[in-house]
């Protein structure tokens, strides 16, 4: 009698931040993108260096680097388009990563309750151990806290429909 | 996952819009929500200083009537690091006279994307959304988002009982140095 063993496998992609690996699910990943030409406008949103033009679309740029190494990536730096959900609505956001991405295949182990948020689980590979990322914990969104020491307006307007053609 | 390019309508409607600058950052904002541009020094000529705690962006006001205008700084909304304007956008239908640098240019938009859900402070305020123009992602100002309820309320608490008419009263003309759009 053979036992065989389950092993389920999942795509995902590695990115690296710094000297430092991470790895988020592959089905929630568009594209690498080359360094491009960053957009800066004023906003209070921390983490949120500004917006890329990629194919027509408007796709914030969210530093997690800080987060994840603790550090700025200063030299950088490709783009790794990925969803981030927002309830029932997605939208894609830009992670700046160090260098090219890896796909692979590998098993995922849950986290534990005592891993933080923004760890979805781990999976290990070429005998390093990895952080599978929880984009939607690591990114900011509706349901972040106000930053400490910027009052947040009363009466604040629901988010806008996500697209909206130009009314005049 | 591949990422899709936005679909277009058939039919693209155009919006008219102004791009301007403060200091040195570029906005847009919808023509139609314009009433008129004025020289900064021409509307602030008779306007009178207000002070209401914790709205710094608005230090002067002037009365028109029986309504009462407030003099927006646009680089200290901003939070930007440049002196106060010398242009002056009065806003249809709000009680904002934004001040801001200059005018780059006014152009159309046919597509505006909405501001995306990662921004999640007070910009959401601030911004209709985000186009794309020659390649430049501009954010598209909401008119009244300078302002909110509340600030207004403050405002208000904040003026001066008017001045009864012929008592030195400085009555600010209508009819000159602006230009109406619209």
């Amino acid at each position: 009698m053979t036992v065989s063993t389950d092993l389920e496998l999942k795509s995902f992609v590695l990115l690296r931040l710094g000297e430092r690996r991470f790895a988020v699910a592959a089905g929630g990943t568009a594209e690498l993108v080359a360094p491009s030409r960053l957009f800066r406008f004023p906003h209070n949103t921390a983490k949120i260096e500004g917006v890329i033009l990629r194919r027509g679309r408007i796709v914030p740029v969210c530093d997690i680097a800080e987060k994840l190494i603790g550090k700025y990536l200063s030299s950088r730096r490709f783009y790794l388009i990925a969803l981030r959900h927002y309830g029932q609505r997605t939208e894609w956001v830009a992670l700046p990563v160090t260098g090219e991405c890896e796909l692979i295949n590998a098993e995922l182990t849950p986290a534990s309750a005592s891993d933080e948020p923004h760890v979805a689980g781990w999976l290990s590979h070429g005998g390093d151990v990895i952080e599978v990322l929880n984009l939607d914990a690591l990114t900011p969104g509706p349901n972040e806290l106000p930053r400490p020491g910027v009052p947040e307006r009363l009466g604040a307007r629901p988010a806008h429909p996500a697209e909206a053609e130009a009314r005049p | 996952m591949p990422m899709a390019a936005p679909t277009k309508s058939g039919l693209l409607r155009s919006e008219q819009i102004i791009l301007f600058r403060i200091g040195e950052q570029l906005f847009a904002l919808s023509s139609s929500s314009v009433q008129e541009v004025r020289g900064a020094d021409s509307l602030s000529g008779g306007a009178h200083e207000i002070s209401a705690p914790g709205i710094d962006k608005v230090r002067q006001f002037v009365r028109r009537g029986p309504n009462t205008l407030f003099l927006v700084s646009g680089a200290a909304h901003f939070g930007l690091s440049a002196p106060d304007g010398i242009l002056a956008f009065v806003l249809r239908n709000t009680r904002t006279a934004l001040l801001v640098d200059s005018i780059e240019k006014m152009t159309a938009m046919t597509r505006l994307q909405a501001l995306p859900l990662s921004f999640c402070h007070e910009e959401q305020q601030w911004y209709r959304g985000l186009t794309a123009l020659d390649q430049t992602v501009v954010p598209v100002v909401r008119p009244e988002g300078f302002l909110s309820d509340d600030e207004l309320m403050m405002l208000d608490a904040a003026l001066p009982p008017p001045e009864v008419p012929g008592e030195d009263t400085e009555v600010e003309a209508d009819d000159d140095f602006g230009t109406e759009l619209n």
